[in-house]
């Protein structure tokens, strides 16, 4: 009687982890199939896509990947827009939320309303407006006193960004500043600490927590994004983002798959490292933001 | 003016311009362009009234592409709740894969749409005509497959997402509860009916709305596995309002169209308001 309990639970054990690790498979199946062809012939990919690769293509792959699509620039591009707007975000949407929270007034709360109520605008809304308002038939072809600035660049991708984000990011460190107690900046400022000092010596240092979850929202959004740097730098190569470049190389190179695949591969490399090394502060990150 | 005031508008000063400037100031023009017959290119335009919302509505492409984006909304809802919630309970049992198994169901929302698209396509196209098998054929040349395509990608990104939220619930279930059950003699399923699914109702409402509203606004994704097609019968919402812009340069019609798009959105995000308010008064 025993062993036939202890028997079938063995049984159980092993339908059960064979279960499991099914399903880890299933999940992988996307990321592995993709190296899988990444490694192959163009000869290989069209007779004999599943089976054993008859040459190993790899560096052949790789190396073509990194040339076609500009990996280089691209990926520099890319850390450029998302390090510069995710640092500014934090910096001022803390700054703004933390006005907001202690003066409290009917400006505030409309203010505070206005951010929370635009986090409702579809980006389709404003998609077409944006490059009239921004692009050279608008700001950017004026003349300020001699001075002309172009928008659609990083600086405009930035500004952008800032102005996007800033509705997300000050609702979290909202909640987040309702919190702190009061009482530590007043002892502060009757030291004479100024409000400025206050801010950045006594608040912001408080804000760690909130601020990580801020970065890695913003780190993911904008590192993936597409349609917003469409509009404000697609029209110049040299600035593209990872995005834009893969956009283009699949509208022109979708024949070689194997040296597709290995770009998809190099374009997901960096953030499946950037998981694998803060899996868990992204996990709480990306949830935090979500449940707010 | 007093210090603290200029302060106040220093320190709101960079976040509310960019604001202004990127966000509300080109939504206040979208809602007047939508009134004009403004053709993207000329300087000058005239006031029409309604005429472009009346070109929208009686085009058949957008009502096309309304319904498939509604009935995808369904499902996905449906489907990425369910097996979200499948996974969070098999992953808080207690065994050695388990953190590990929640690592890699969470890794795919991690990865861009557009990469994303573009591996579903390479598998929809490429890898599965290879296994020769009749059913896995090139999924991507009607709208049927394609419709189911787009699917598979959306729970393959997201269920691992839901998963999270759906952990956060059941953790919070005290393990008295539980026990108190067991101890009274209610099964397995029991359990699970009368206490882990009412006690975890809160988040089902947030992981609802929140792939209601990804999947209605889905346009990465669309646009690299299918680009709407062929024929533009996989064509979703968002892509749609795209295409009708940039790909037909008729900027009147699909800025009406994105207001209607903006309507719904908010038609939908106030239903989900009035839903979490009450659920937080009953709790």
């Amino acid at each position: 009687m025993e062993s036939k309990v202890r028997k079938k639970s063995v049984i159980e054990l092993i339908v059960r982890n064979i279960f499991r690790v099914f399903l880890i498979l299933l999940f992988l199946f996307p990321v592995g199939i993709l190296f899988w062809v990444s490694v192959k012939t163009p000869k290989d990919i069209s007779n004999n896509l599943l089976g054993w690769p008859t040459q190993w293509n790899l560096s052949e792959n790789y190396s073509k990947a990194v040339e076609k699509m500009d990996f280089v620039v691209g990926i520099r591009n890319s850390l450029i827009v998302t390090i510069i707007s995710t640092v500014c975000l934090c910096v001022f949407s803390s700054m703004a939320a933390w006005v907001l929270v202690r003066r409290k007034s009917k400006i505030s709360t409309f203010i505070f309303m206005l951010f929370s109520v635009s986090m409702l605008i579809p980006f389709q809304c404003v998609m077409i407006p944006l490059l009239k308002l921004w692009g050279k038939r608008g700001i950017s072809g004026m003349d300020f006193f001699g001075y002309n600035f172009n928008f659609l660049s990083h600086t405009g991708l930035i500004l952008a960004y800032i102005g996007f984000g800033s509705a997300m990011s000050i609702l979290l460190y909202h909640g987040f500043i309702k919190g702190i107690p009061v009482e530590l900046e007043e002892a502060a400022a009757i030291d004479g600490c100024s409000n400025v000092g206050i801010f950045f010596k006594i608040v912001f240092p408080l804000l760690g927590p909130i601020t990580t979850t801020v970065a890695i929202i913003n780190i993911m959004w904008i590192w993936n994004d597409y349609l917003l740097p469409k509009q404000m730098i697609g029209g110049t190569r040299s600035y593209w983002t990872l995005p834009l470049q893969t956009y283009s190389f699949f509208g022109s190179f979708t024949v070689d798959w194997g040296v597709a695949a290995a770009a998809l591969l190099l374009i997901m490399a960096p953030v499946i490292i950037f998981y694998l090394v803060a899996q868990k502060k992204i996990v709480k990150g990306v949830v935090d933001g979500a449940v707010k | 003016m007093k210090r603290s005031k200029i302060i106040y508008w220093l320190f709101l000063a960079p976040c509310l311009i960019c604001f202004l400037g990127f966000v509300i100031i080109p939504t206040i023009m979208g809602f007047y362009y939508s009134l004009t017959d403004w053709n993207g290119i000329r300087d000058s335009y005239d006031f029409v009234g309604f005429k472009n919302y009346k070109t929208a509505i009686d085009e058949e492409q957008f009502w096309y592409s309304f319904g498939y984006t509604a009935l995808f909304t369904f499902c996905s809802v449906i489907l990425i709740n369910g097996i979200g919630f499948l996974l969070a309970l098999l992953v808080t049992r207690k065994f050695k894969l388990a953190n590990a198994m929640r690592g890699v169901f969470f890794m795919p929302n991690l990865v861009g749409g557009l990469l994303l698209g573009y591996t579903w396509k390479m598998i929809f196209t490429k890898v599965f005509p290879a296994t020769g098998l009749p059913i896995l054929g090139n999924w991507l040349t009607d709208n049927k497959t394609g419709f189911a395509g787009l699917l598979i990608l959306m729970v393959w990104q997201m269920s691992g997402y839901m998963m999270i939220i759906y952990i956060a619930g059941i953790q919070n279930i005290p393990d008295s509860v539980l026990e108190a059950a067991s101890l009274d003699g209610a099964s397995g399923l029991k359990k699970m009916f009368k206490i882990t699914i009412p006690m975890v109702a809160q988040s089902f409402t947030i992981g609802l709305f929140m792939v209601l509203s990804n999947s209605f606004k889905l346009f990465d994704q669309n646009l690299s596995l299918t680009a709407g097609g062929p024929n533009h019968t996989n064509e979703m919402l968002a892509l749609n309002i795209y295409n009708t812009a940039y790909a037909s340069s008729k900027f009147g019609p699909a800025q009406a169209k994105a207001v209607i798009f903006f309507l719904c959105i908010a038609v939908i995000s106030v239903i989900q308001l009035t839903i979490t308010k009450r659920a937080e008064v009953e709790a």
